[in-house]
């Protein structure tokens, strides 16, 4: 790994340049701000301090969501089976031909890929990951998922370590591809993709007879609440993109039924195994989401993810 | 009009460098991170960026009940210690690897699931030095499959 060298005396100049182009900046801000701009309450000025701390603090802010490996590990753990009839069929592939079709149904399949594979389903394994190279070669993804990797996966069809570690490997090669040429707002798209399929499968697993109290399938998907803000934060980040505002859309609608959900935490207590090493973040959790919330979020789930497979 | 080239390439080279930091941090995550993350399974996810020695970075994520995961901070080698912290969202520090020799890696399981923030921090050259050291810093995450 090289190292960049900078030389203080170059960075004290750069500094010191772009320190003249932000007063500038700043300065014909101030001149274009209308009398509206003064009417702020007392939160919004909070908020917006808080704003500019961070950004004058922390030089990088990630917003991570769920990858589609993480999403299928997180309904098996839960006690999930493997319904083939939930996922997107591969025949669909020729219906995709916009980039935000691309991107949607690029995390729609590797989700579909990845519960395939965590529960030993050997073709569909291979069918899926076909799935997902041609929306990657769409996408314009180099070298995402070559011939090598389809023979190496077929090669390893029995080994789900392997098969994993290819899967972890395409979505990588994904993401830092549009993060490299600048499409982060795909990027984002494909995430969200990944985890409305998730979304759907879970909800689509969760019997009608089930006790909301006490079922782990049902605990994950109310837990989705918290990834939801960081859903929001991603797209925001992407807000200019105009498949970014449409997808915003179809979040906000899913925010205004998980808002009925309530969740609260007690304060969380790291306790360390000094045999293995590992640390429990020990919590205590309370939700409340009725029936009826539940019925109106998978509902609504099922329709956006309609939509999205096409 | 030499300065104005001068001038010109100099501005080319900066607008290149972030661009090559990323070919690099890329090409790093894959053949050097994720290699630490065994046992555990990489999600896939890449969080990675070019960072100068004092710059610091903050990633927020949900972590679910009943998963086994393991944090890798990684850093190139020339780079100072890497400081790190994981925090509630109420900004309780949880875990802080500076207790711990500045570990790059912290294993943990969560009993309810929980949005947490990890923290980082490039800690400044102790050496008295007239170059800044920048370097790739990669937030890793790896996932362990136990239901077998």
């Amino acid at each position: 790994m090289n190292i960049k060298l900078l030389h203080r005396k170059t960075l004290s100049f750069l500094a010191l340049f772009i320190a003249f182009g932000l007063i500038i900046g700043c300065s014909s801000d101030k001149d274009k701000s209308t009398d509206s701009d003064d009417l702020i309450t007392i939160d919004s000025l909070e908020i917006d301090e808080q704003l500019i701390k961070d950004v004058k603090t922390v030089k990088e802010i990630f917003y991570s969501l769920p990858s589609p490996l993480e999403t299928a590990m997180i309904l098996k753990q839960a006690g999930a089976k493997y319904n083939e009839e939930l996922l997107n069929p591969t025949d669909n592939t020729s219906k995709y031909v916009t980039n935000k079709s691309m991107a949607l149904n690029l995390g729609i399949y590797t989700t579909d890929l990845s519960y395939a594979s965590l529960f030993d389903q050997t073709q569909a394994t291979i069918n899926y990951m076909n799935a997902a190279k041609k929306m990657a070669e769409g996408l314009g993804i180099l070298n995402a998922i070559d011939e090598a990797i389809i023979e190496r996966l077929e090669a390893n069809i029995n080994n789900r370590d392997v098969i994993m570690d290819i899967i972890s490997e395409t979505i990588m090669t994904s993401s830092s591809f549009f993060e490299e040429n600048d499409r982060q707002a795909l990027s984002t798209i494909v995430l969200v993709g990944g985890w409305i399929e998730g979304l759907h499968i879970a909800t689509n697993l969760v019997g009608a007879d089930v006790d909301f109290n006490n079922n782990e399938l049902v605990n994950r998907i109310i837990d989705q609440k918290l990834t939801l803000s960081t859903v929001i934060s991603l797209l925001d980040e992407n807000s200019d993109n105009e498949d970014v505002q449409m997808v915003m859309v179809n979040v906000n609608e899913l925010k205004k039924i998980f808002d009925k959900i309530e969740i609260t935490s007690s304060k969380i207590e790291p306790v360390i195994d000094e045999e293995t090493n590992v640390t429990t973040l020990k919590s205590q959790t309370t939700v409340s989401m009725s029936p009826a919330t539940y019925n109106e979020l998978k509902e609504k789930v099922k329709v956006i993810r309609s939509n999205y497979i096409l | 009009m030499k300065r104005i080239y001068q001038t010109l390439i100099i501005l080319t080279i900066l607008a290149l460098i972030p661009l090559y930091g990323n070919a690099q941090c890329k090409s790093f995550a894959k053949k050097v991170c994720k290699l630490e993350l065994t046992p555990y399974i990489h999600d896939g996810n890449y969080n990675a960026a070019v960072l100068t020695e004092g710059e610091d970075a903050e990633l927020y994520k949900t972590f679910y009940a009943g998963q086994n995961y393991r944090i890798y901070i990684c850093g190139s080698d020339a780079l100072p210690d890497i400081e790190f912290q994981v925090l509630d969202v109420s900004r309780n520090v949880l875990y802080d690897n500076r207790k711990n020799d500045y570990s790059r890696l912290w294993d943990f399981k969560l009993e309810s699931s929980q949005q947490l923030i990890i923290s980082l921090r490039v800690k400044n050259n102790e050496e008295e030095s007239d170059e800044l050291i920048s370097g790739c810093v990669a937030i890793m995450f790896g996932i362990k499959d136990e239901m077998d």
